[in-house]
């Protein structure tokens, strides 16, 4: 029996079970998918909003602004990125900077800091925002991550702390159950059935269920409290998905800090957005989309983020993008966060609508899923030995000796495989063999960015599908999804 | 800091033709880093025939080609480090590598040869619409999981792009038994040599679609099925066209990309059309005593031409490092109008000259019964009749000396008489 069952190991998911694995609690943490942070995590702008930009009273202000106040904090703990790049929020026209006027108004009423800059002030930050922007608003404490690499941080250290972990995991039903249905346990509790993809079944008991299950959150909570004629839904859930392009490295990169155009009812519009490693992110668009699982991008999409971006970035060099990919924004029907207890399940937290600014919130969120909703029901022991994940390892930064000590020592720190992002045999092994290591090349590239160069995984691909197959005994056909027989039609 | 005469960065059929070259003009410190465990390149995956026409005056493979260079760089008793990578290449010739047996080294060069090659363009780089599943590879890296690791990527293929690496693959995969549906072109003739049509396509009935290209690919965890429109002369997808293959993989064969990610940190100027450096008559780049050949430099037809420019590379570095650099004055090679895409080199310098100068040119379009012009100062002086001349094939022609004194600022070239 788990004290705590979390569905979902998104941005919500893994920071609620880090700060519950602070606390002596039986902890599972429940996906579907065969890595961590495959949903909206994986799929997104990768920015630590600084909260100026939700509507007075809504969790969403609420949450973001005191998430901002913790990221720092939190990443150096873990050992992972976060830069606080600061932001412009762009204005073209006399209307747009009427809403300047409102948000700097928000913010201030936020304790955010901001300043109002004119044209030539942005201009002397930015060089390159567009011929149109007349105005700008400053936002020095916003920040960027790598939203994949927290959630796998998160994630480690939970695992580290106790949580089990169960990936490949779709949870098919969840039952409530008491004494009456089971005689060896006192009270009531959660019966939640899980199907991996191979056909195995489980069933795992819990006192308390976390619905952080994203874009599915709708689905999940419908197991406990199903949809009746004449009953009021809740909430459900809409996917909105954003398309982005990467474009490749390159210093001094075309902006230092997140450009945001004026926000819309479409929500935050096409932003220009450093990456931690460089990269620039353009995007995304805003489509709502039926198919929970649409992650393809369209032309129309790309050719409106495409024009969108010019007109707060001027000269935009689409040549060096090298990727473009789509997110869904679970985005519910009651257009804010939806954190609480079920009304109708008792024991069943709802995390759900998490949205932008959801990257933002989510720790702010465990903070106050733990020590308001929980706190109140279990006992919060802290955990008497707490250990800390060692960072992902990063050759990139070393001085020379230190380099030449390391590969003296082992190896395969001089073995280098991804030439475009320089990353040696040492760091994917580490990859693969740290808690809750990475077992497909897309776990690969999440924890130490392999392929995610210019490239694009052309040289160094078939490299990393060996050394995982050595690593793990699996096959290159299991690994590259190759369908199996000859070519004939019998599966299609 | 180790010190070297000449480091020769790849050690690919350019750089061990180049470290021959050097080796012949009395060089004798050269240093070659290879960054995978053998040398030899992107010539070792390449198991299909037809290396070495020109330069041994027989049909070779891949691996069979880069054999011969190898071996004669082991007769000369020429340093190939294998394993290294370069990390960083700065203006003042030095560079850092790490290899697992040397650890991380910083080397000051008198010398250095580019002779990274290139790799190609990604999924990305392109924008084809739809999902990311497994299946989608560049024709380089399906032809690497094929010819080195022994693992037939997928059963039902389709090839976006006739560029030979794609039409090469399009044979393998036939012969391995997977069936290959088709291969879409986006322009209105093939990017790949005409033997390449013919050998690798026209005798396995596998069709070529012209002026088509892939407009969305579909499937979760593997490619399930590619779309497949007709464009327009604008390259826009016709509505109505679609065609649908059930595909599970899809490889890419559209464009290679010389790889200058160091030439660029060393601050070398790079030319926007061949995406290489800027070089001269020797081919030494915009930083003296830094020279490139071969696919780094520009995208190669064929590897007998690639080795044949590493020579020439190696010797010109030899020349660099015993008498420097004899510059004087200087005279531009460009294309004249739209017809050509780039001549190489786009620098020279006529007192440098010995004899004659070889000038290396693609064209835009396929071109047939056409004349080429060659224009001295804006005026033209010579017109060769040309049967044939295709964006596939790399174009030369040969400048005497004489001729190229009588130039005062530039020699430029251009297609007239198409019919």
């Amino acid at each position: 029996m788990y004290d705590i069952l979390i569905i979902g190991t998104g941005i919500t998911g893994t920071f609620l079970a880090r700060t519950l694995a602070r606390y002596e609690l039986k902890l599972a943490l429940v996906d579907k998918e065969d890595d961590i942070a495959c949903g909206a995590t994986m799929a997104n702008s990768a920015i630590i909003h600084s909260g100026h930009d939700p509507k007075p009273g809504t969790l969403k202000a609420r949450f973001n602004v005191r998430g901002n106040e913790m990221y720092e904090d939190i990443c150096r703990e873990l050992g992972v990125a976060f830069r606080r790049c600061g932001a412009l929020v762009a204005a073209c026209t006399a209307p747009e900077e009427a809403i300047l006027d409102t948000l700097e108004q928000q913010a201030k009423e936020r304790h955010i800091p901001v300043s109002r800059l004119s044209r030539p002030q942005a201009l002397a930050r930015e060089p390159r925002l567009s011929d149109h922007v007349t105005a700008a608003l400053e936002l020095p404490s916003t920040g960027i991550i790598t939203p994949w690499e927290v959630a796998i941080a998160l994630t480690e250290e939970a695992v580290m702390n106790g949580t089990q972990l169960f990936l490949e995991s779709q949870v098919e039903s969840i039952r409530v159950a008491d004494t009456a249905t089971d005689r060896s346990v006192s009270g009531r509790f959660f019966e939640v059935a899980t199907c991996m993809k191979n056909g195995t079944r489980r069933i795992l008991k819990a006192r308390y269920v976390i619905n952080a299950a994203g874009v599915h959150a709708d689905r999940i909570y419908a197991m406990v409290s199903p949809i009746e004629q004449g009953k009021e839904k809740r909430f459900a859930i809409t996917p909105r998905k954003g398309e982005y392009f990467v474009l490749d490295h390159e210093e001094p990169s075309l902006v230092s800090r997140v450009i945001y155009p004026v926000p819309s009812d479409r929500g935050k519009g096409v932003l220009a957005v450093p990456t931690i490693h460089h990269n620039l992110l353009i995007g995304p668009s805003s489509d709502f989309v039926a198919d929970r699982d649409d992650l393809g991008n369209t032309a129309q999409a790309l050719s409106y983020v495409r024009r969108e971006a010019a007109r707060i970035v001027k000269d935009i060099p689409f040549h060096k993008v090298i990727r473009n990919f789509a997110g869904l924004r679970p985005t519910g029907t009651t257009h804010d966060f939806i954190i609480e207890e079920a009304p109708d399940v008792p024991g069943f937290i709802l995390t759900a609508a998490i949205e932008s600014p959801g990257l933002t919130a989510a720790p702010a969120i465990a903070e106050y899923v733990t020590h308001t909703i929980l706190a109140p029901k279990l006992t919060l022991t802290p955990r008497a030995h707490y250990r800390r994940r060692r960072p992902f390892l990063s050759l990139a930064e070393l001085s020379p000796e230190e380099y030449n000590k390391k590969i003296r020592e082992n190896p395969a720190f001089g073995r280098m495989v991804c030439r475009c992002e320089q990353i040696t045999e040492a760091e994917i092994l580490d990859a693969i063999h740290r808690p809750a290591g990475a077992r497909t090349l897309k776990g690969v590239k999440k924890r130490c960015r392999p392929g995610m160069g210019r490239c694009q995984g052309g040289f160094c691909e078939p490299l990393i599908t060996e050394i995982l197959c050595r690593e793990l005994s699996l096959t290159p056909q299991e690994l590259l999804h190759i369908p199996k027989g000859g070519t004939s039609d019998e599966n299609l | 800091m180790k010190t070297c005469e000449l480091i020769i960065i790849g050690g690919g059929g350019a750089g061990m033709a180049a470290a021959i070259g050097a080796w012949k003009k009395g060089v004798r410190d050269i240093l070659i880093l290879e960054r995978e465990e053998e040398p030899g390149g992107i010539l070792l995956q390449c198991i299909h025939n037809g290396f070495g026409l020109h330069t041994f005056g027989e049909e070779l493979t891949g691996p069979s080609y880069a054999e011969r260079f190898l071996t004669q760089t082991q007769e000369l008793g020429i340093c190939i480090e294998t394993g290294a990578l370069v990390l960083h290449l700065h203006s003042d010739k030095t560079l850092s590598y790490i290899s697992p047996a040397s650890g991380y080294v910083s080397v000051q060069a008198r010398a250095i040869i580019l002779a990274m090659g290139c790799r190609e363009r990604p999924r990305g780089a392109i924008g084809i619409p739809g999902t990311r599943p497994f299946g989608i590879w560049t024709a380089g890296t399906a032809q690497r999981y094929l010819n080195l690791d022994g693992i037939l990527p997928g059963r039902r293929v389709f090839i976006l792009g006739s560029g030979d690496i794609g039409l090469i693959m399009a044979r393998r995969m036939t012969l391995e038994g997977a069936a290959v549906l088709g291969v879409a072109e986006l322009l209105p003739y093939s990017n790949g040599l005409p033997r390449n049509q013919k050998q690798c396509l026209e005798d396995f009935g596998i069709p070529l679609y012209l002026s088509h290209t892939v407009t969305e690919i579909r499937g979760q965890d593997r490619l399930r099925e590619v779309v497949v429109s007709r464009v327009d002369e604008s390259h826009r997808p016709i509505p109505g066209t679609q065609k649908v293959f059930p595909a599970d993989t899809l490889l890419l064969s559209v464009g290679l990309i010389p790889e200058n990610s160091l030439s660029e940190e060393a601050g070398i100027a790079l030319h926007p059309r061949t995406r290489g450096p800027v070089v001269d008559e020797s081919f030494q780049t915009s930083l003296p005593g830094v020279f490139a050949c071969g696919n780094v430099l520009h995208v190669h037809d064929l590897v007998d031409f690639v080795s044949a420019e590493g020579m020439a590379a190696g010797e010109a570095a030899a020349r660099f490092l015993f008498d420097g650099s004899s510059q004087g004055r200087s005279l531009c090679a460009a294309p004249a109008d739209e017809t050509v895409g780039y001549v190489l080199p786009q620098t020279i310098h006529p007192d440098s000259i010995e004899a004659s100068l070889e000038l290396k040119f693609r064209v835009t379009g396929v071109f047939r019964n056409a004349t080429l012009q060659i224009l001295t100062d804006g005026i033209v002086t010579r017109e060769i009749r040309k049967r044939v001349m295709i964006p596939a094939e790399m174009e030369k022609i040969l400048l005497k000396k004489e001729e190229l004194n009588q130039v005062k600022e530039s020699i430029t070239i251009r297609v007239a008489g198409n019919s």
